[in-house]
């Protein structure tokens, strides 16, 4: 590609002539500071709609002030982005946000995360400047599980409407009506329970403010902790232990499974458990029904079940190929399912009595663990689901960080796992894991060679061809439910020429999740997530679901058989067609 | 084929207007790669509410389907237009010009008593759909300022106290419509 050089603040930059201004400045480290913009080149997002007008610059030669965000470099320019005139017009800008925001930041869910609250403070704004006589009022919607909708701190950036619509192509958001009554929501203005929304939550990921926040369940687990009648024990996902340090000012990527697990046990959780024993539960029922299904050439290709944000997405514009899924309920139900059978017959207890808290990096897992049929006599499997973010809160009320804790294990018998069950927090994980039970459970052979490296990595469309005992099966990995589609019309069009897909509705996998610390718009920081997992994996000991002595156990005391009478009782469900706009 | 909403579980609107419709659509060979192309919605909804009166959910839906689009697209660009509607209108339109000129000579206050007297809001219409209100911009009738329509009858210089006298019209017209 040519190069450009310009110049920034009385410096010389060469940039690819394709860049804009604010990569030339970002490459000089000059700070710009952006509101809507987002631009995640791993994740292939590019948000660039230039309609916060913070990043603006002085461009010499040039009337008006231009978005370095959309500005393409030309050879020559010079820049300069703090003259008096780019302060006063970026000041004057946030001025006018904030004179239709509310000034309500004490009390915000987002207070001290807001990328608006940041900038308000770095330019020492402290009162509303423009006091009009009206502020947009809407409604707060909590009409579902998982997503909280406060229009009155939507700031227009429509990062969440690029999301949901280009990225995941769910297609729920649209800018509605115009002027001052324009607002980011669903067709009509509906509650986002009589949409299509899949809770991916990956709005909530990208939202600068706190209009989209997951909803919070923090208060009723106190309550549950706090009750002497309930046991109440929990369970982490994989991809917590490599993202909650962050929260805590560690560096992205560091590994914390052990403070973790002393953070939980010192809240006062009875247990602390694993949801990698689930996982590795998964894979056991899911690699047989693979292999099953690949033995009887029948209902290929088979589709991981795990993300319910993957799974909301089938029910709504896929209703026609309700059958090739899995199965198999997610690691978190499946946990739930055992926790209140096995679990409590074991300590004596009724399922009632028993309080299951999961911690997720996810918001459709609130929406997942609320469904009525993973709520047997109407007792929940899963009684609440917490992402990320609200457990680092609940530490933090707690007075415990994370950096003063020791190492803990998990309990036993629902805390044991193997590597296989950490990679499930990646994209190709859950293949990777489900191909080291099925090779050895199809040969009969051990498989000394665990890595199946071709199935990792960031990309959105991954296609692997893996050799099982003579038989060459093909498996499509995907993440992003925009990349899931292509996918997914492939099958309906009779083209796929797959035996398996794994499917995660968040780009790069749960690590991404939307119930994750904020990124921020620093890609790299899933990266880091990945690597960590990968790295944890490789530490175990045990590195193959079916090792895990716990599981074999289960199965002998309680279940039979993968796919017997009480795996499917327990541990398998169905899919419906869903309606919403 | 392959749909991006799932069809409104009942359609309440006649068949007939929805094959009016589909026709329209099926001259327009939309291209299934890109659906916006040649601005097909604009048209497509202009079109609709030619046939239907009004927008609903249901007909939203099925343009979005028959288009390839999302039903929030659909809605986003409707909502941006005052032309389209999403509430019918009622067998007696009363529109009220809200132009410069009308406006000097008082409209507001006309549209203002049509409100009170139909007990409807501009851009609502009332439960038994015989009359909605809506306020216009300048309908080309200055000289007559302040206008007000009832469908394409145009009452002209119109006072405070004629308001009643209108609705009352319409309302025997209604009376004997029901007596046959």
């Amino acid at each position: 590609m040519a190069q450009v050089t310009l110049t920034i603040n009385d410096r010389k930059v060469t940039v690819d002539e394709k860049s804009t201004v604010l990569d030339a400045a970002r490459q000089l480290n000059v700070k710009i500071p952006t509101l809507c913009h987002l631009n995640l080149h791993d994740l292939k997002i590019n948000h660039t709609n230039a309609s916060c007008r913070i990043c603006m610059v002085e461009i010499d030669g040039r009337r008006n002030l231009a978005p370095s965000c959309a500005t393409p470099v030309v050879e020559g320019m010079v820049i300069r982005t703090h003259t008096k005139r780019v302060l006063k017009s970026r000041r004057k800008v946030l001025e006018l946000l904030v004179s239709d925001h509310p000034f309500d930041c004490l009390n915000c869910y987002k207070s001290t995360d807001c990328e608006l609250q940041t900038l308000v403070n770095e330019f020492g704004i402290n009162k509303n400047t423009y006091e009009g006589f009206a502020m947009s009022q809407y409604p707060v919607d909590e009409s579902s599980k998982a997503i909280r909708r406060d229009l009155t701190k939507c700031i227009m950036c429509r990062r969440c409407e690029t999301v949901c619509n280009n990225v995941q192509t769910v297609g729920v958001l649209t800018g509605y009506k115009r002027g001052f009554e324009a607002v980011v929501a669903p067709a009509e203005m509906k509650g986002i329970v009589d949409t299509k929304c899949t809770y991916c939550g990956q709005c909530v990921a990208v939202c600068p403010t706190a209009a989209l926040t997951g909803i919070s369940y923090i208060q009723d687990v106190w309550n549950a902790i706090f009750d002497d009648k309930k046991t109440v024990i929990v369970q982490t996902a994989p991809a917590i232990r490599v993202a909650i340090g962050e929260e805590f000012g560690m560096q992205p990527g560091e590994i914390v499974t052990g403070k973790l697990v002393a953070g939980l046990r010192r809240m006062g959780f009875d247990s602390v458990f694993d949801t990698n024993f689930g996982a590795d539960l998964t894979i056991m029922e899911e690699s047989a029904e693979l292999i099953e299904r690949v033995v009887k050439n029948k209902d290929l290709p088979i589709l991981t079940s795990c993300c319910p944000g993957w799974i909301n997405f089938l029910e709504y514009q896929f209703p026609d190929l309700l059958n090739i899924p899995s199965t198999c309920k997610s690691p978190q139900q499946m946990f739930g399912a055992i926790a209140k059978s096995y679990y409590a017959e074991k300590i004596g207890k009724k399922p009632e009595e028993i309080v299951v808290v999961s911690i997720m990096p996810c918001i459709a897992k609130k929406y997942e663990a609320s469904r009525p049929e993973f709520a047997p006599n109407n007792v929940p499997d899963v009684d609440f689901a917490l992402t990320t973010r609200e457990l680092a809160k609940m530490f933090k009320e707690a007075g415990l960080d994370l950096n003063d804790l020791p190492e803990e294990q998990f309990d036993s018998p629902l805390g044991e796992s193997t590597g296989a069950a950490d990679i499930f927090a990646s994209s190709g994980g859950v293949l990777e894991a489900a191909l080291r039970t099925a090779y050895e459970k199809m040969t009969g052979k051990k498989l000394d060679k665990v890595d199946f490296v071709s199935v990792r990595g960031m990309e959105g469309v991954k296609e692997v061809t893996i050799d099982i005992g003579g038989t060459p099966l093909n498996f499509a990995i995907t993440s992003g439910l925009g990349n899931a589609r292509i996918v997914l019309e492939k099958i309906r069009s009779g083209e796929s020429k797959y035996h398996g897909i794994e499917i995660m509705a968040c780009p790069g996998g749960c690590i991404n999740g939307g119930g994750q610390p904020f990124i921020h718009g620093d890609s790299s920081i899933i990266e880091k997530r990945m690597n960590a997992i990968y790295k944890e994996d490789s530490g175990k000991k045990l590195r193959k679901s079916h090792d895990n002595p716990s599981i074999q156990k289960l199965y002998k005391e309680y279940l039979g058989e993968p796919l017997g009478h009480k795996s499917h009782e327990l541990l398998h469900t169905e899919y419906y067609k869903k309606h919403g706009s | 084929m392959e749909k991006f909403n799932p069809e409104p579980k009942i359609k309440t609107l006649p068949d007939e207007l929805y094959k009016k419709l589909d026709s329209y659509i099926d001259d327009l060979s939309v291209d299934r790669k890109d659906p916006r192309k040649k601005g097909n919605l604009i048209q497509v909804l202009h079109k609709a509410q030619g046939i239907f009166g009004y927008l609903p959910e249901e007909v939203q839906v099925h343009i979005a389907n028959r288009l390839f689009l999302h039903h929030s697209e659909v809605s986003g660009v409707i909502s941006f237009y005052n032309y389209f509607t999403t509430t019918p209108k009622g067998k007696y339109c009363v529109s009220v010009c809200m132009g410069t000129a009308c406006y000097v000579k008082g409209a507001e206050k006309i549209l203002n008593e049509f409100e009170k007297m139909l007990n409807i809001k501009a851009g609502e219409v009332t439960e038994d759909l015989k009359f909605s209100i809506d306020a216009l911009r300048c309908v080309g009738a200055c000289g007559l300022a302040p206008v007000v329509l009832i469908n394409d009858k145009v009452y002209g210089r119109v006072k405070l106290q004629d308001v009643k006298k209108i609705v009352e019209e319409y309302l025997v017209a209604t009376e004997s419509e029901k007596k046959e």
